[in-house]
């Protein structure tokens, strides 16, 4: 593990890969503070961009927009008392009463420092427990794989459906048949081309991802008339505050790290859960570990309240790389955009990774640790400008993410009938959102659709047709029933809500 | 029963599984992969049943949280005018080029989006678009194909 861990840190502490986790937590963080526009857009904007270097740079460089768009998302949570991203409402639920007590700058530094020690611990679990875990993975077999496609799915459609678990698994469907576009892996027939030579190759992951997110997000943000960027243009510079936290509050922030930290990197690990489930468990969980007088204090500016999702969703970012990085199989919806995006660079994430590209797997590991150290040096003196330049109004943002989505087309296939799908894609996906149809679900499946039905081939053909694989062993047996409880449950809740 | 647009748009998918489906069954495959227990339609036959199953039950199943959306308050007029100008630059970009074409589809969607100040339009469009251009090109080494710059000589 010594030897791995200097691999990557001689990858990760070259110039250039440095200045990508600079670069990309700037340019997370200013995405990550735009409500409505996440992790995933961020990440997806840079897709093009990463093609340009070669892999474990273009992986750095991602990383880096991950957590920027997350720091990025608790800063307008703090200032704005509007999450950027999910994963960052609780954290809004003291840090705005803390920034309008004047206390804005103090907030600011709770959130980072707490970030800071939730994804620094977090990436030292993950540096433990990620090669033990690629061991332990080597034994998996097809139908055990098959099996754990089936539950990540499954299980990003319940947590990400906001109630509307059945609209979630329609999504998983549709993603699913849009990865089956194209020729088959094995016989090369082509199926679902109707003829047409340009989806022979099937459809592009970046279109895709682009068309569902960076597009479709810009024309939502115009078709429901709202302006992402209007209230950071009320932030006035003179209200933060100091940044200096005192030694009551380090006592305070000491307790609660080192707890939430644990419950964030479990709940990341887990497939389909992520940092908005870590952030509302650690709140949760902080709110009864507490004395009762600091109980009271809990949504009227609470250092723990603050400090506990703060902590918990940082270090949910760096536990949903543990599935990515060891299974080759992603647990989060942002992460399915990195597995897309490394398969682009033929690489396949999975229990050999650390074997065959120990720079990729460490490097990724250490730039974490780094990337916390450059957020904390570089963003947090910097949150008041990064939020003026927030007041870029809607008029110049909208085009240039529209810019952006259809140059990453355009640089990859040269091919206007991409460009006229991705717009197609994005009008629908528009149109879908407006009734809470997820987008996640969706991209997770479309990522994994060629691996599963590939699982699903090997495990059909080894038990010569028989569907007995998925009990034959214990383990495909237990993932399966996980499955079956989850889609019950959904559908039970479903049926008593009415 | 209630006929919200939650329910259209499942009936919607649940056609689109339907079609998705049948053609499932149309695809092609070898005759000796005919009757093996996997071949390239098995897979898109599972879905195609998915996609009735999940779409089925939404149709049927009650719908306790209904999406209200309040129509007239949308913009659709500006978003028609945009994913428009988006066909339009989709549509020439290979043409005439990128430059040139992305820089006319950043003026057009600034101006159709309300804004006026046309020095700021300017420089966030043809100068913008040459430093992206470069970054691309001439740092990232990425082919960006541009017959009008290569007309006028800039480009080689």
């Amino acid at each position: 593990m010594i030897e791995g861990i200097l691999i990557g840190l001689t990858t990760a502490l070259t110039f250039q890969n440095i200045l990508m986790v600079m670069i990309g937590c700037f340019f997370g963080t200013i995405i990550g503070m735009l409500p409505g526009l996440g992790p995933m857009t961020a990440i997806a904007l840079m897709i093009p961009i990463t093609y340009g270097f070669d892999p474990a740079t273009g992986l750095i460089l991602m990383a880096g927009v991950y957590y920027g768009a997350v720091f990025g998302g608790s800063t307008s949570s703090i200032l704005l008392n509007a999450p950027g991203v999910p994963g960052t409402v609780a954290t809004s639920f003291d840090g705005y009463p803390m920034a309008q007590q004047g206390k804005a700058g103090k907030a600011l530094a709770i959130a980072a420092w707490s970030s800071f020690a939730g994804g620094t611990l977090a990436a030292i679990y993950l540096l433990f427990m990620a090669p033990s875990l690629s061991k332990v993975s080597l034994s998996f077999r097809s139908p055990d794989y098959f099996a754990l496609m089936i539950l990540g799915l499954t299980a990003i459609a319940a947590f990400s459906s906001k109630g509307q678990f059945i609209k979630a698994m329609m999504m998983v469907v549709l993603g699913l048949m849009l990865a089956s576009v194209g020729q088959d892996s094995l016989s090369d027939i082509t199926r679902f081309t109707f003829n047409n030579m340009n989806l022979t190759d099937g459809i592009s992951f970046v279109l895709v991802v682009m068309a569902t997110f960076a597009m479709s997000e810009a024309l939502t943000i115009i078709l429901k008339r709202n302006d992402p960027t209007a209230a950071a243009k009320q932030v006035s510079l003179t209200e933060l505050g100091s940044i200096k936290i005192d030694k009551e509050e380090r006592a305070k922030m000491l307790k609660t790290i080192p707890r939430t930290s644990i419950i964030g990197f479990i709940i990341g690990v887990l497939p389909g859960a992520g940092a908005t489930i870590a952030s509302f468990l650690a709140y949760g969980m902080e709110r009864n570990l507490v004395s009762d007088e600091e109980k009271e204090k809990f949504g009227k500016g609470s250092v723990h309240g603050l400090a506990a999702p703060e902590t918990a969703n940082n270090a949910a970012c760096s536990g949903a790389f543990v599935p990515l990085l060891t299974l080759g199989i992603p647990g989060s919806g942002t992460t399915a955009v990195m597995l897309g995006a490394l398969l682009g660079f033929g690489i396949q994430p999975g229990p050999r990774l650390y074997v065959t590209n120990p720079e990729i797997f460490w490097s990724v590991i250490m730039s974490m640790y780094i990337g916390m150290v450059i957020l904390l040096i570089l963003n947090l003196p910097l949150i008041p400008y990064i939020a003026r330049i927030l007041a870029v109004p809607k008029n110049y943002l909208i085009p240039l993410i529209l810019f952006f989505s259809i140059t990453g087309i355009y640089v990859m296939s040269f091919n206007n009938f991409d460009i006229y799908l991705m717009i197609g894609i994005a009008v629908v996906a528009t149109f879908m959102r407006l009734y809470d149809f997820p987008m996640p679900p969706l991209i997770l499946a479309f990522v994994l659709g060629g691996l599963m039905e590939e699982n699903l081939r090997r495990s059909l053909l080894l038990s010569d047709g028989s569907w007995t694989f998925l009990w034959d062993r214990t383990l495909t047996a237990c993932i399966l029933a996980t499955t079956i409880s989850i889609v019950i449950w959904h559908i039970y809740k479903t049926i008593i809500k009415k | 029963m209630n006929i919200n647009t939650t329910k259209i748009i499942s009936l919607l998918f649940f056609i689109f599984s339907a079609f998705y489906l049948y053609t499932a069954y149309q695809i092609q495959v070898f005759t000796f992969d005919e009757n093996a227990p996997f071949n390239a339609r098995t897979f898109p036959i599972y879905l195609g049943y998915a996609g009735l199953f999940f779409s089925g039950l939404k149709l049927i199943l009650p719908d306790p949280n209904t999406i209200k959306v309040e129509h007239r308050t949308l913009e659709y007029k500006k978003t028609a005018i945009l994913v428009l100008i988006a066909i339009i630059y989709g549509a020439t970009i290979l043409k005439i080029g990128y430059f040139l074409t992305t820089s006319l589809f950043l003026i057009a969607s600034y101006y159709f989006l309300g804004e006026r100040r046309w020095i700021l339009m300017f420089l966030l469009s043809f100068p913008f678009v040459a430093a992206f251009m470069y970054l691309l090109h001439g740092v990232l080494d990425i082919y960006l194909r541009d017959p009008f710059l290569q007309m006028i000589g800039v480009m080689g």
